[in-house]
């Protein structure tokens, strides 16, 4: 196994270091060296959405993103959008709608619905379905999920304009 | 917020029939609810597996010794090293017939032959790429109607646990491949159906398919000399305990079994899996070892049983079904797991929800050369209710009578009898199937299509008998401020068991669900229950749970006499210790054990008159677009029915119908493993597709009845899986009815229905 270096990045706002080997995952960085399991592994492959991380305002699959890559980025996960009193609109609205069964994917669903609503604010059933092909559930909770969205665009812009 | 006794004009209003949001909710959409595969011990290390790469075959050699030079690595494990440990390392629920590691023989494609112990997951890794094993191949079978005549056996010995009484006669047997032969007589067969007017026999089959838990199997296991704790992702502690203290030789006290949330289950992580194989490494690495699959392993760990089924039906000349023959073979893979009950328990149900006087049922659970196979959500019903409500379809078709009518001529009401001799009871299979009916808009014209895109429609129905006999015990905690703890061994795996329970408590304890804390699952303090399996939980666990909180609720009403309190006082539960002990101590706990009464099928006929406590009765209608050129098929809506007695949590139960049935339209449509020479070919999601998003069908309503069950806590029934029975049949038939193809065999993916449009139009394509 070959050696570790050590990469600092921007972790949910916070400046941190890690040495970590060039076959880790950002999953892997994630759960071990931070104890963040919000992103997990599944399929291992980039296609169920399990692991979904936002790096660098953009989300990748945390299974197939080398932890060396964050090297100096700004890596966002779903434990940085609650506070201790507030869940974010998107979080709300997966709970008021229960669109989650095992949960296991739901972190995945709750990033890239944000990502979604960051770049589309009122999407359409179909803009919808089409962002998320790449999360999958296998609850099939599909048609809670779509209701939590369209519950969380509404939650938004009434939080927008409050 | 205040508890008292008596809250009378302060009730809080009904817990049961309320859509309570889930109580985990919050630690599900923040990421920080805690499952087994992302769990870390401290000083846990991690193990890997070596698989068999052959389908049958002694193993003549190991070699481990590359492996063990790697840096990092603690051990390198064979089933030799296991017998140092423990003797006889075979485990099982019917038959005790798997070994931790592959012991002298290998019996499937992927069976784990080794086992690496290392500092880090990816040397246990790179240290199993250097194993090697050489194998005498031996024949192998596959197939499960060539099974039952094979002379090649899976097993030299059979093995029965013991358990069940009816596996007792295969004790020791020899020269088989047969873990049950299941059957069940009633009236004669032969005789009524050589006279029927009107004879059909057709053959039905199902695929390899698999449960795919997003949450891969995991197990954590950390022996320590005088005791053993498992964190671990099962849907049966219960179970898993006992099988760990009978492998230890231990009292099960000193077996621990911790079950945080489970990223789902649907039958795969019940009775035993990983558990065995982790307390054997962390026995002999003398450190808590953690095994968790990569997804890719999941095809190697458990699946569905393919299945066989030959049905005859004999029909009178009033459209009426005299007699029924079932023949069903379930191809149960190279180890038993759970399948003969599944032979059994679903077998008896194989002759549908129909009223026939004569039935005659053959189930055979059988050993192949392949992945195990056991319970997934429907425990073999989906399985028949694929081949009985095809049958049903294609005889009323060739009898050129309506569907409808055909199935109201032959439904077996309330108070006639199933056919174990059962006198029906809350089975409502008619009024199910007139609401699928009714949001079908059956009774109204309906567009066939025209070009090369053809419309069709078509429903099915069912039924299943819940398991039995089973037992559930619970405790309910009141705590000196008032607040309720509930100890239930049913594992939220997803369905919302936690807050339906909660439920249950706050109604009888009237307080809100939302305040009452369910601890997670941790067989030192939670009590005994058989698994969170078969729809069974929501009325067993829920009997045990309301009789928990009713001697909680009596136990309080006693203090409060002791205490001096008038009858009827509304004294707050608070004060009430305070009064008792003098300052906020003391516990209030109820308990409550359920376990319903029972007849075990007669061996030989089957016969039983109480051989279940509870019907589940589904119903599904679909319509579908067939696109003539390509074979592709649309679903344009889908309608599903079930009963489910009284919705303790109405949004749950809806919930649990679309999520059913949506997974069992990947079952229909596409999902199969594919195997060659007992390899499977497309062990990933890449190569395995399940239901995404684009899947669900432009119009699907889920929808129950509540037909009270009058044996049920608060009239409930289980609905986690009813409504994967009939989506299968719906489809296939409304593809009949919109090209006039019959699809025998799932997945009907666009090749089977092109395939078979080529072949009614006399131009087969050539086999691939």
């Amino acid at each position: 196994m070959t050696a570790a270096r050590t990469i600092t990045f921007k972790l949910n706002g916070a400046p941190v270091t890690a040495d970590v080997k060039p076959h880790h995952n950002l999953v892997e960085l994630l759960q071990t060296h931070f104890g963040l399991t919000g992103a997990r592994e599944s399929c291992g492959q980039g296609l169920c959405g399990c692991c979904t991380v936002v790096v660098n305002g953009k989300a990748v699959s945390g299974c197939l993103y080398l932890a060396l890559f964050v090297d100096g980025a700004e890596v966002t996960t779903v434990e940085s959008l609650d506070t201790r009193d507030k869940l974010s609109p998107v979080q709300e609205a997966f709970v008021e709608a229960s669109a989650f069964q095992c949960g296991y994917c739901t972190p995945g669903f709750i990033m890239m619905v944000t990502q979604l609503l960051d770049e589309n604010p009122d999407p359409s059933d179909d803009q919808i379905r089409h962002y998320l092909t790449g999360n999958l559930c296998r609850c099939a909770t599909y048609p809670e999920v779509m209701d939590a969205v369209k519950l969380a665009a509404k939650k938004r812009k009434a939080g927008a304009t409050a | 917020m205040v508890t008292t006794l008596n809250p009378g004009s302060a009730k809080v209003g009904s817990q049961v029939g309320r859509s309570v949001p889930r109580l985990e909710g919050r630690d599900k959409v923040t990421g920080r609810a805690e499952y087994t595969h992302t769990m870390q011990v401290p000083g846990m290390v991690h193990a890997k597996l070596f698989r068999s790469t052959v389908a049958h075959g002694k193993i003549k050699s190991i070699d481990t010794s590359a492996a063990k030079k790697l840096p990092g690595v603690l051990h390198v494990v064979t089933v030799d090293d296991v017998m140092k440990v423990l003797a006889s390392p075979y485990y099982g629920p019917a038959f005790h017939d798997q070994p931790i590691l592959a012991h002298e023989k290998v019996r499937f494609v992927g069976e784990p032959v080794a086992a690496v112990i290392a500092t880090d997951p990816h040397i246990a890794d790179q240290a199993v790429q250097l194993i090697t094993a050489e194998y005498e191949e031996l024949p192998a079978v596959y197939d499960e109607v060539d099974a039952l005549t094979s002379k090649v056996y899976v097993h030299d010995v059979l093995k029965p646990a013991g358990t069940f009484a009816d596996l007792k006669h295969l004790k020791n047997a020899k020269d088989t491949n047969l873990a049950l032969d299941y059957r069940l007589r009633r009236g004669d067969f032969d005789k009524v159906y050589a006279a029927a007017e009107h004879k059909f026999e057709h053959e039905f089959k199902t695929q390899k398919v698999l449960h795919l838990s997003f949450e891969p199997f995991a197990c954590i296991a950390d022996y320590k000399d005088t005791h053993v704790t498992l964190y671990d992702s099962s849907q049966g502690p219960s179970f898993v305990r006992t099988e760990i203290a009978r492998l230890l030789g231990w009292p099960e006290n000193k077996v621990r079994i911790k079950v945080p949330y489970l990223g789902s289950g649907y039958g795969s992580k019940l009775y035993i899996k990983l558990e065995a194989l982790a307390l054997a490494l962390s026995m002999i690495a003398r450190k808590p070892v953690k095994v968790a699959y990569t997804f890719e392993e999941m095809f190697y760990q458990i699946t569905r049983h393919p299945s066989t089924f030959r049905i005859k039906s004999g029909v009178d000349k009033d459209g009426r079904i005299v007699a029924r023959k079932c023949e069903v073979y379930w191809n149960g893979g190279a180890y038993a797991d759970i399948g003969p009950r599944v032979t059994q328990k679903s077998g008896l149900t194989a002759a549908g929800p129909y009223d026939i006087d004569n039935v005659w049922i053959d189930s055979y659970a059988l050993y192949t050369n392949v992945t195990p196979a056991g319970a997934l959500r429907g425990f073999g019903v989906p399985q028949l209710v694929w081949a009985y409500e095809g049958h049903t379809d294609m005889m009323a078709r060739a009898l050129k009578m309506d569907p409808v009518e055909f199935r109201r001529k032959n439904i077996a009401r309330e108070g006639r009898p199933h056919a174990t001799g059962q006198m029906l009871k809350d089975s409502p299979v008619e009024p199910v199937m007139d609401k699928v009916l009714e949001r079908m808009n059956w009774s109204q014209p309906f567009d066939k299509g025209s070009g090369t895109v053809k419309r069709g429609r078509g429903f099915a129905i069912a039924n299943k008998a819940v398991i039995s006999p089973t037992t559930s015990v619970a405790i309910v905690n009141v705590s000196a401020d008032g607040s309720a703890t509930l100890y239930c061994g049913t594992v939220d795996m997803g369905q919302g068991s936690d807050t339906a329970m909660a439920q249950m408590v706050g109604e009888v304890l009237n307080i809100p669900a939302e305040s009452v804390r369910v601890t997670p699952r941790d067989t030192d303090v939670t009590p005994y229950d058989m698994g969170t399996l078969g729809s069974r939980s929501l009325f067993h666990m829920g009997h045990a749970v309301k009789r928990a909180a009713e001697d909680a609720r009596d136990k309080l009403k006693a203090l409060a006499k002791e205490v001096g309190e008038p009858e009827g006082s509304n004294i707050p539960i608070a004060e009430l210790f305070q009064k008792r002990y003098g300052m906020q101590a003391g516990n209030v706990i109820g308990s409550g054990i359920y376990k319903p009464d029972y007849t075990p099928p007669a061996p030989g006929t089957g016969q039983s008159p109480n051989v279940t406590p509870f019907w589940m009765v589904a119903g599904a209608g679909a319509e579908v677009e067939v696109d003539t050129e390509t074979g592709h098929v649309k679903i344009t809506k889908l309608i599903n029915v079930v009963d489910c007695g009284k919705a303790i949590n109405p949004k749950s139960v809806e919930t649990q119908i679309s999520g059913a049935a949506l997974m069992h339209l990947g079952f229909t449509m596409f999902e199969k493993m594919h195997i060659d020479g007992g390899q499977v070919t497309n062990a990933s999601l890449a190569d395995y597709k399940i239901p995404g998003f684009h899947d669900v069908p432009t119009v699907m309503e889920n929808i129950y009845v509540e037909h009270d069950q009058s044996n049920g806590p608060f009239g409930a029934k289980g609905v986690g899986e009813v409504a994967t029975f009939c989506v299968g049949p719906a489809i296939a038939n409304a593809i009949d009815d919109a090209v006039g193809v019959r699809l025998m065999e799932m997945p009907l993916n666009a090749e089977a229905v092109y395939r078979a449009l080529r072949i009614k139009q006399g131009k087969p394509l050539e086999d691939e």
